[in-house]
């Protein structure tokens, strides 16, 4: 029977311990004691006691059997020697673990007379839909039986163990029904470590993700000095030469920061002033009908995906900049097809509506007053805004640009096919440069070994981003509390 | 009771057509209408406001105190919905005129608000805000010396004079409204409007409110709303009362409060309704 029944009959009993614990309390309602809770927190409280400890055991049982189950198939495997026919252990404990999963597949009576090598069985699996890897051996295929065998016994006793906690749970919460059983405390206590719960998931997937990036660096550091890293000025991987002895290559980071960098930077140079001050018109001067238009239709451009966008600057952007800036020079083009200025046009374009539709919410969140003083002073519109509601709304829009300003720098799509994938280092924006998100992607694709340099560099580049972005974080929180601490 | 309405108005109309030969009616409205969308929320009010005095407006919550406040430097512009009718005069000059320009008004006839709402600033750059965007200022000095004086008669020079870098907002309730007050004359006004300048405060800065209105109505003209019976008695030479909209009767504030001729008045002020 798989875990899914039991799981399903677990839920089962707790709705009923929802429905009989329900009855109970109610029936206390309006007696001479007066209840402490209410016949619903009653009820949730025999659903919880009869579902929580029943499946946090079936999880526990069946990471422990899982554990148990590997040690079990070792213990049977002939022991690994220099000339076994799988010469690695995991690879050997992998390919039993398939064939398991394979045979369970097949009917009850082909089971029975099971043939002994796997060059029969293969056929009979290969009927079932089931493709495995040739050089699995014939000795396996006893254990694979066994296998199943021990997984069956271990998963019956853990359902039926977890069936008997949730009716004892369910038991122990119904009867515990009394006028003053504190139901509504225990409710509210699992809520607490429920939400405690999916905070500290949260936290520690941050941490574990920082942690096995940070792992990584450092073996693409032990092969690549520091220094090479962060000031070389040459990002020239050589993919061609991996492996063989001296051709680390160079992992020059300056260059890609750098673009990403003046990418990042041309793009808020469009994004902010035009989002700021379209989000300037909507709170301001708008009247409700035209904001009631405008507005979704701004926030239409934020759900376009960023790749269609790069197809536009691809097809449609850069070539027609080339061509503007070889009619306007009579020849020579200025502006390649991929560059700098195109990525950061249209990564710009991109982000109005993020900077426009925060900065609408921060300034519509000046209190009316603030206005109201302003104007009944002789202030005209644009002189409040300037010199009222904009250094109100100051710590939002900073917090707003920075925002926006992580997303450019994050942003592959755009850049791949707008500004191009060589890693130049040049002032010019009309040139073509890359960044570092474009380079971790370049890294981590292709059929490569994981192992070497050129692919652990991108653990190294994800850091360096990780980093980038938390030190903006940072600026900007200082930045709104300096601002905060003048005025409040 | 339209008819008993219009009946007072033409007194309090007569009334202010025998106004001392020296009092010089600064403001006049004249069937002054205003609408809120579809609702009408002031009917043909008909106000004079007197030179260098205060005029008080009473009445019930929701009567049209604010919106008619409002009408007379034009921040009822400033919502979407309200649409004004009537005429209203500054110095005999139409306000609602298409060719006065309404930020030259509103430095005219400056306002204070309910709630004290200074700038998130300095004190001196609230104070200086108004001259700043009016060029009321040649030089620093200048402008130092407006800010200055404009705390003194504001009457919280003495308070803040070691701090007036620090920001507005950190001062006292009571000391926020005096500042909004600076802020206001900085501009050089020649009418204040305030609208229940003192319901934020505690008695002892109300107090200090009133005795500082009191002061000013030597260079200003003044109209405040208020709530309190004892302060519109206090600081006020005139009184109108308003009632759903309509002005139910207006005259020195003296014998509003002593002999009302209209009864709503009567009742309104011994505290009967409202
Ligand atoms: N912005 C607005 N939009 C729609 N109706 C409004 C608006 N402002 C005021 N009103 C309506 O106009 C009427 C008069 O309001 P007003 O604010 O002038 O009253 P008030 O006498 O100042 O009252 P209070 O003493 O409570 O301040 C009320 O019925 C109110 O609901
Ligand atoms: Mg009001």
């Amino acid at each position: 029977m798989p875990m899914t029944y039991f799981i399903a009959i677990i839920l089962v009993i707790g709705v009923v311990a929802y429905i009989i614990g329900r009855q109970r309390a109610a029936v206390h309602t309006g007696g001479a004691v007066k209840q402490h809770s209410r016949p619903h927190y009653h009820a949730w409280w025999a659903f919880l006691l009869a579902t929580v400890p029943a499946l946090l055991f079936l999880i526990v049982w069946s990471v422990g059997s899982s554990v148990y189950l590997e040690r079990h198939i070792e213990a049977q495997l002939p022991p690994q020697t220099a000339d076994s026919a799988v010469p690695n252990r995991s690879l050997e404990l992998g390919l039993v673990r398939s064939l398991a999963n394979g045979l369970r597949r097949l009917d009850a009576a082909t089971l029975d007379k099971l043939p002994a090598t796997f060059a029969e069985l293969q056929p009979m699996l290969v009927a079932k839909g089931v493709a495995l890897a040739p050089d699995t051996q014939d000795y396996m295929i006893p254990v694979a039986v066994e296998t199943n065998r021990a997984s069956d016994g271990l998963r019956l006793t853990g359902g039926v163990i977890g069936l008997i906690l949730s009716l004892a749970g369910a038991g122990i919460a119904v009867r515990g029904i009394q006028p003053r059983t504190r139901a509504r405390n225990n409710v509210e206590r699992i809520v607490l470590w429920a939400l405690l719960g999916s905070s500290t998931i949260a936290i520690l997937t941050t941490v574990g993700i920082v942690l096995s990036m940070l792992f990584e660096t450092f073996h693409f550091f032990a092969s690549v000095p520091l220094t090479n890293f962060f000031f070389g000025t040459v990002w020239d991987p050589r993919f061609a030469a991996a492996g063989a002895g001296d051709s680390a290559g160079q992992f020059g980071l300056i260059p890609l920061l750098a673009g990403t960098l003046y990418i990042a930077l041309v793009a808020l140079l469009v994004a902010v002033p035009i989002g700021l001050m379209s989000a300037v018109y909507m709170a301001e001067y708008a009247s409700r009908r035209v904001r009631s238009i405008v507005k979704p239709t701004l926030e239409l451009l934020a759900g376009i995906p960023t790749i269609v966008y790069g197809i536009f600057a691809l097809v449609t952007l850069g070539p027609f900049l080339r061509d503007l800036s070889a009619a306007l020079t009579g020849g020579t083009p200025f502006i390649q097809a991929q560059s700098i200025f195109t990525a950061g046009l249209v990564m710009g374009i991109m982000l109005i509506p993020v900077v426009s539709s925060l900065s609408d919410d921060i300034i519509t969140a000046v209190p009316r007053a603030m206005r109201d003083g302003s104007l009944g002073l002789g202030a005209t519109r644009s002189e409040t805004i300037k010199r009222v509601i904009l250094p109100a709304a100051l710590p939002g829009i900073v917090g707003a640009v920075l925002l926006t300003a992580s997303r450019a720098i994050g942003e592959t799509m755009i850049v791949v096919l707008a500004a191009g994938v060589a890693a130049n280092l040049t002032l010019n924006p009309f040139e073509a440069m890359t960044t570092i998100t474009v380079k971790i992607v370049n890294q981590l694709t292709g059929d490569l070994e994981f192992n070497s340099p050129q692919t652990l560099v991108a653990f190294a580049l994800g850091i360096t981003l990780f980093v980038v972005t938390l030190i903006m974080n940072i600026v900007a929180l200082y930045i709104v509390r300096k601002y905060r601490e003048q005025y409040e | 009771m339209n008819i008993m309405t219009e009946q007072k108005l033409e007194q309090a109309v007569g009334a202010s057509m025998t106004a001392k030969t020296n009092e010089v009616i600064k403001m006049q409205g004249r069937k002054v209408g205003v609408f809120y969308g579809e609702k009408q929320a002031l009917f043909d009010v008909e106000l004079d406001i007197r030179q260098n005095q205060v005029t008080a407006l009473i009445g019930p919550s929701g009567c049209g105190k604010s919106t008619f406040l409002r009408c007379l430097n034009r921040m009822n512009d400033t919502i979407d919905s309200a649409r004004v009718t009537g005429k209203i005069t500054l110095d005999g000059e139409d306000v609602y005129d298409p060719k006065i320009d309404v930020v030259e008004l509103r430095a005219r006839v400056g306002m204070v608000f309910q709630k004290p709402n200074p700038f998130p600033k300095s004190i001196y750059e609230n104070v200086a805000y108004g001259p700043k965007i009016h060029g009321l200022a040649r030089t620093k000095a200048d402008l130092d010396a407006i800010v200055q004086s404009s705390l003194q008669k504001a009457a919280l020079w003495n308070e803040v004079k070691d701090r007036v870098h620090e920001p507005g907002t950190g001062l006292s309730g009571g000391q926020q409204q005096r500042l909004c007050i600076a802020r206001a004359i900085a501009v050089a006004p020649e009418v204040i409007l305030m609208d229940e300048p003192c319901s934020a405060l505690d008695p002892i800065a109300t107090a200090k409110v009133e005795e500082l209105i009191d002061e000013l109505k030597q260079n200003y003209t003044i109209v405040i709303v208020t709530h309190s019976m004892q302060q519109a008695a206090r600081v006020s030479q005139r009184t109108a009362m308003f009632h759903l909209g309509y002005l139910v009767e207006e005259g020195a504030t003296d014998k509003m409060f002593t002999n009302p001729d209209d009864k709503r008045t009567q009742d309104y002020i011994t505290g009967r309704f409202g």
